[in-house]
């Protein structure tokens, strides 16, 4: 992009042509104890070097994901990224190309979003998958709105165990859409009971599987009470290895499954971009939002891939489209997509079964240190920590002490007296040293 | 006897008795190419004149088949489910959508003959 800076005669030309006198007068809807009075406090110049030395310094105030042990996770998790999946996605037909307006002249495009669609299926155990959604949490605004299109009913019943910022998510488009959303509070222990909840106005429940404290939760009563009642079951998760071990939502009965797909062949990438996942039942195939790839032959009888259904969409459907979404995480879901490939299935669930190992070794070295308990009964590759102590202040000392310790669940969920819980998460990253010195560091954090 | 009348979004319905089956007239499905697709109201959902009764999807397009006339849905043609090239084979006969009991045959008053849709289709290009 060129920068294109302006003088004094492109500003007064552009004011005129607006028909306002001063640049003020453009920002007369902001009230005016939220405008900067002043100009900002930085010096007129300075040169490249030292604007260089300056902001590396900034930047080596930040202890970095891959710098130290690393422990966070809730929503977003640190995995090796294979260089074979970098070096792919960075060929030039995949990184320049964006959603193909001529989709079938693209067939290499198509052919990998149809192999995404294909993988995704397969992991929720589900019969038809989209081309991606832009994250995991606008993947579940999308199951949602979904499931009140098909039932024609309106209130979505949010557990307690699905991770906040969705919930968040949820319930901003439903309330501008004036629809009811009905979060349940944190389920820190997996405890809580939907079936009383729904009636003849629920469109769908909501659950995760594992859970944001990382419990792992049973959806097939769930399911089979949704059924009777008339409402759908949206399954979610937010780490997509646990389908390497555990029983998928599609298998559990859910009718929509949703998620974020992050954890295979993309980095943290500072919260994004990342890729939504977003999986149905054929009989629901017209309802889904978002580009769909179709498999087809071609005059000569040759394999080819087209963009299908394209009249849900909002270029064709306007207002009636089932879905603002008319794109999708086109680079992050390659990079999935190769991944995947290159783990297969057997390589997906021994890197499950590492995962959960590693959570398993930590979860034992946490339980020694004095003051603190593991709350989980189940988990796979996180679980939730109850510390003698303030969990955010507690994770700071650590921090200090070179150790990324975790989440405080407080920043997610604060004000909800659960000021004394972290969320650990273990992948294939952490070395024995590595648990070794996060137990370390937790029991130096609460002694001082 | 039976008489059909005729909207200027090319809808049209044919009334015998009480009753009347609405499609789509032969100018609109050639307008909207091969039809790949239509959905039809339940059986028993009461339908006011100029709202949505079905909608058709083509290749390329949508659009919405609305009501001539207010009514009450008795019954929809299940045939397109499977055979939705219906409605460009034969829009007036076996590719119709959806038969209404009316609720006010008075509101066919306002729909054109068949004489003056044919006048109609002159005055759209």
């Amino acid at each position: 992009m060129r920068y294109l800076p302006l003088n004094a005669e492109d500003r007064a030309e552009m004011l005129a042509r607006a028909g306002v006198a001063s640049i003020d007068t453009l920002f007369a809807d902001i009230p005016k104890a939220k405008r900067l009075d002043h100009d900002l406090d930085l010096p007129m110049r300075k040169t490249e070097m030292d604007v260089e030395r300056l902001l590396s310094g900034l930047a080596a105030k930040n202890v970095a994901a891959g710098s130290v042990p690393f422990f966070a996770g809730a929503g977003a998790y640190k995995h090796h990224v294979p260089a074979s999946v970098d070096h792919l996605i960075q060929r030039s037909e995949f990184l320049t190309s964006y959603t193909p307006y001529q989709p079938e002249i693209a067939q290499g495009t198509l052919q990998t979003i149809f192999e995404f669609q294909t993988q995704v299926a397969a992991l929720t155990a589900l019969d038809v998958a989209n081309a991606s959604m832009y994250d995991g949490s606008t993947a579940t605004v999308e199951a949602v709105a979904m499931a009140r299109r098909i039932t024609g009913r309106s209130k979505a019943i949010l557990s307690g165990g699905l991770h906040p910022h969705y919930a968040e998510a949820v319930r901003t488009v439903s309330t501008m859409a004036g629809e009811e959303t009905e979060v349940l509070a944190p389920d820190v222990f997996a405890a809580e009971d939907f079936c009383s909840l729904i009636d003849a106005d629920t469109s769908c429940v909501v659950v995760q599987n594992p859970d944001f404290f990382g419990n792992l939760r049973d959806l097939s009563a769930i399911a089979a009470t949704c059924k009777t009642k008339g409402a759908l079951l949206v399954g979610v998760f937010t780490e997509v290895v646990s389908l390497g071990l555990i029983q998928p939502p599609g298998a559990m009965g859910a009718d929509i499954v949703v998620g974020e797909g992050q954890s295979i062949g993309n980095r943290l990438n500072f919260g994004g971009p990342y890729v939504g996942l977003f999986a149905t039942k054929t009989k629901y195939l017209r309802q889904i939002p978002g580009r769909l790839c179709g498999q087809t032959v071609d005059a000569s009888g040759r394999r080819g891939f087209v963009l299908t259904l394209s009249t849900r969409e909002q270029h064709i459907r306007r207002d009636k489209a089932t879905s603002n979404i008319c794109t999708n995480s086109g680079l992050a879901s390659l990079a999935f997509s190769i991944h995947m490939t290159l783990l297969g299935d057997a390589g997906l669930r021994r890197l499950a079964t590492i995962n959960h190992a590693h959570a398993v070794d930590l979860a034992d070295r946490l339980t020694a240190v004095p003051g603190v308990q593991v709350l989980n009964k189940t988990f796979f590759n996180e679980f939730t920590l109850r510390i003698a102590g303030d969990a955010a202040q507690a994770i700071e000392r650590m921090a200090e002490m070179g150790v990324l310790g975790g989440v405080p669940v407080s920043r997610l969920l604060p004000g909800r007296g659960l000021d004394d819980l972290i969320l650990a998460a273990s992948t294939e990253i952490n070395t024995d040293a590595d648990r070794e010195a996060f137990a370390d560091a937790l029991q130096g954090a609460l002694s001082c | 006897m039976s008489d059909t009348h005729y909207t200027t979004s090319h809808e049209y319905i044919r009334v015998d008795g009480g009753e009347g089956i609405i499609g789509i007239t032969d100018y609109a499905q050639a307008q909207l190419g091969d039809v790949v697709f239509v959905d039809l109201p339940p059986i028993g959902k009461s339908l006011s004149k100029g709202t949505e009764a079905a909608t058709v999807e083509s290749v390329k397009a949508a659009a919405e088949v609305n009501a001539p006339v207010s009514g009450t849905v008795v019954e929809v043609n299940g045939a397109l489910a499977d055979t939705p090239a219906l409605v460009n084979e034969d829009p007036s006969g076996e590719g119709w959508f959806v038969k209404i009991k009316l609720a006010d045959t008075s509101e066919l008053a306002t729909l054109m003959d068949e004489n003056a849709y044919r006048e109609f289709l002159k005055t759209v290009s």
